[in-house]
């Protein structure tokens, strides 16, 4: 294991920042620390670069305690959301700065440092930048820049604070899909932390979710979208419909209405959970089947790359609910809906967890 | 500029602003150093320049320059150090040392004066234990020194304060996390951004410096040839109805002073291009 996080606890007052956290992260994989602000993520990025210190636990590097190191010696390259580019230096100058702080007797020969920066500016196609002043660069070159600066000094690990963060949806596509490939080229173990579950699914390798200052799951992308383990995870990763029911007889009674559900562990009685994504929910017209729930229409988008229909719970004097359902566009029009048209809405997919104090979080992640 | 006159803009009124500023300016400015040069000019070259070449008057352009010099170069230093922790740290009472700083802009410098003579004269508070090593504080060059120090602090300070507060931290941190060691990461990364303050405040100090007269007067002891400073002695030719000789010195300063913060405003200008690419 490249980097070893043992029993990290912080606090900032009275805020548990992260709460005994544990993890294991492989070496040479892309791994992704995914959670809402406040989650804690980036501060623990920052307890592994060595820029804020734990009130307790252990950071190892490749089996050497680090927990006492300053930032400077750790050899972490790190990348910040705001690129944090040197102003007053051109591109090049940026790139070559951590091999020209380094003691002379460890520093490179002027041309080696050349060399190396050349290099590496080809490395992220920016070559010809190389007597520009960072702010005659655009957003998604000054991040290509920072990444080339931060993998001069040819780091242990390679962290990364939401580096797509200041950017526009088009550069941040381009841009994810770029560092995974270059990732795929150099193999340094990298840790990048994202509120944004589309580009953790997208780029990494492993994703380790946080939710207030714990881990709730890590996993490889596949495991944690398809085999959530909380209600936290299923609901952060995409959108979500959410039934409140009770378990009872094979079915998951919400309201006045059921939906029929085969599950060995769930206590009899029992308050769950229902999550189905938009894709795993279909629309039955017929308001008089004896299965699915009530639901009223309120918009059809049968349009654009994300075609769906958004509904609302039949109100039963508690709150209204929101569900949407994706459908191809044709099979939307196929079904001819009104805007207030009562339907069914019945699930080929659910997932159901037990109602607990600990998964009464999962409501924030609707 | 004639560009951005006649630009379009949600707050219109160029020629109404400009007109009152120079008009502001003639009554201010203009006028006052109009008839300062007037009287100058009155004087035929013979009598200016022995008016200004006095020995004991270039005594005083050396006292004045140089103190003021050494003044805000200790406010340069000081003054950083204050924004510094002003800036980057949490501590009790920190609101007051704040305010504390702006006080000798507001404290007549009389007041100032005499405060500091009575603890740096021999037998004063701090005066007493320089005594013992022999130095003496009040009525010396240093004295002179003391005095133009501390009316220039609150300009380097306040001048540094808001850019070092604009500055981000994840600079610092970007130097550290590449291997910088602290020192390093300050003189490559921090003072850089912060030169053109820096300027800035050391400009304003030393110009403060030129033209007090309240405090310095009190602790300098004003002997000739030794703690004379300039502007004493354009007072004291006033004083003498030699209207005149004072024009003559008052102009030297002010051409003095406008050439050294033209130099200083051009340092100024260029480090600010240099290092806000």
């Amino acid at each position: 294991m490249s980097i070893r996080v043992e029993n990290i606890s912080k606090r900032f007052g009275n805020f548990v920042a992260l709460d005994n956290i544990s993890l294991d992260l492989p070496e040479g994989q892309l791994t992704a620390l995914l959670g809402p602000s406040g989650s804690g993520k980036t501060t623990l990025l920052r307890i592994i670069a060595g820029l804020e210190a734990p009130d307790s636990g252990k950071i190892e590097f490749y089996g050497k305690d680090q927990t006492h190191q300053h930032v400077s010696e750790r050899g972490v390259g790190f990348v910040f959301q705001h690129y944090a580019l040197f102003k007053h230096m051109t591109v090049f100058e940026n790139v070559a700065y951590g091999l020209t702080v380094k003691p002379r007797n460890e520093r490179p020969s002027k041309a080696e440092i050349h060399k190396r920066v050349m290099s590496l500016l080809e490395l992220v196609q920016l070559d010809w930048t190389a007597h520009r002043y960072p702010n005659q660069l655009s957003g998604g070159q000054r991040q290509r820049i920072a990444l080339a600066r931060a993998l001069a000094v040819e780091p242990k690990v390679l962290l990364l604070d939401e580096p797509f963060g200041a950017l526009d949806a088009k550069v941040r596509a381009e841009l994810r899909r770029w560092l995974r490939k270059l990732h795929d080229e150099i193999h340094v173990t990298s840790v990048f932390v994202t509120h944004d579950q589309e580009e953790a699914l997208e780029v990494s390798d492993r994703i380790v979710v946080m939710n207030h200052g714990s881990v709730e799951q890590e996993g490889t992308p596949d495991e944690v979208y398809e085999h959530p383990a909380t209600p936290f995870v299923y609901g952060f990763l995409g959108s979500v419909n959410l039934f409140h029911g009770r378990f009872e007889q094979q079915q998951i009674v919400v309201g006045g209405d059921a939906i029929p559900h085969q599950d060995e562990l769930l206590n009899h009685g029992s308050d769950v959970y229902a999550f189905a994504r938009p894709n795993e929910l279909t629309i039955v017209t017929d308001p008089t089947a004896s299965h699915g729930i009530a639901a009223k229409v309120t918009q059809v988008l049968a349009y654009g790359l994300n075609p769906r229909v958004e509904l609302e719970s039949i109100a039963d004097g508690s709150s209204v609910q929101h569900f949407q359902v994706s459908l191809p566009a044709h099979d939307i029009k196929a079904l001819a809906l009104e805007t207030g048209q009562q339907v069914r809405l019945v699930p080929s997919r659910l997932k159901v967890f037990e109602r607990t104090e600990a998964s009464a979080t999962g409501d924030e992640a609707k | 500029m004639s560009n951005t006159a006649k630009a379009k803009s949600v707050i219109p009124g160029f020629n109404i602003t400009m007109g009152f500023s120079l008009l502001y300016l003639t009554f201010i400015f203009l006028i006052p150093v109009g008839g300062l040069l007037l009287y100058t000019s009155l004087m035929s070259w013979d009598e200016f320049w022995r008016a200004v070449s006095h020995p004991q008057v270039v005594a005083s352009y050396k006292l004045s320059f140089g103190a003021s010099f050494i003044g805000a170069s200790i406010n340069l230093v000081f003054g950083f150090l204050a924004a510094w922790v002003l800036v980057r740290y949490q501590f009790p009472g920190k609101r007051l040392i704040d305010a504390l700083i702006d006080l000798p802009f507001a404290l007549p410098t009389a007041v100032a004066g005499i405060a500091l003579v009575t603890l740096y004269a021999s037998t004063g508070w701090v005066g007493q234990y320089f005594e013992l090593f022999d130095i003496r504080i009040a009525y010396t060059q240093i004295g002179v020194v003391i005095a133009l120090t501390y009316i220039g602090l609150p300009f380097v300070v306040r001048t540094v304060q808001p850019v070092l507060e604009d500055f981000e931290s994840e600079l610092e941190e970007a130097s550290a996390a590449l291997g910088a060691s602290r020192l390093t990461t300050i003189r490559k990364v921090i003072l850089p951004a912060l030169l053109p303050a820096l300027l800035t405040g050391f400009a304003l100090a030393f110009a403060r410096a030129l033209g007090e007269y309240g405090s310095v007067v009190f602790i300098s002891g004003n002997l000739p040839y030794a703690t004379e400073i300039t502007p004493l002695l354009i007072v004291a030719k006033a004083e003498q109805y030699d209207y005149n000789g004072a024009a003559a010195i008052g102009t030297v300063m002010l051409f003095a002073a406008f050439i050294l913060l033209l130099v200083i405003n051009f340092l100024q200008w260029w480090s600010s291009r240099r290092f806000s690419h």
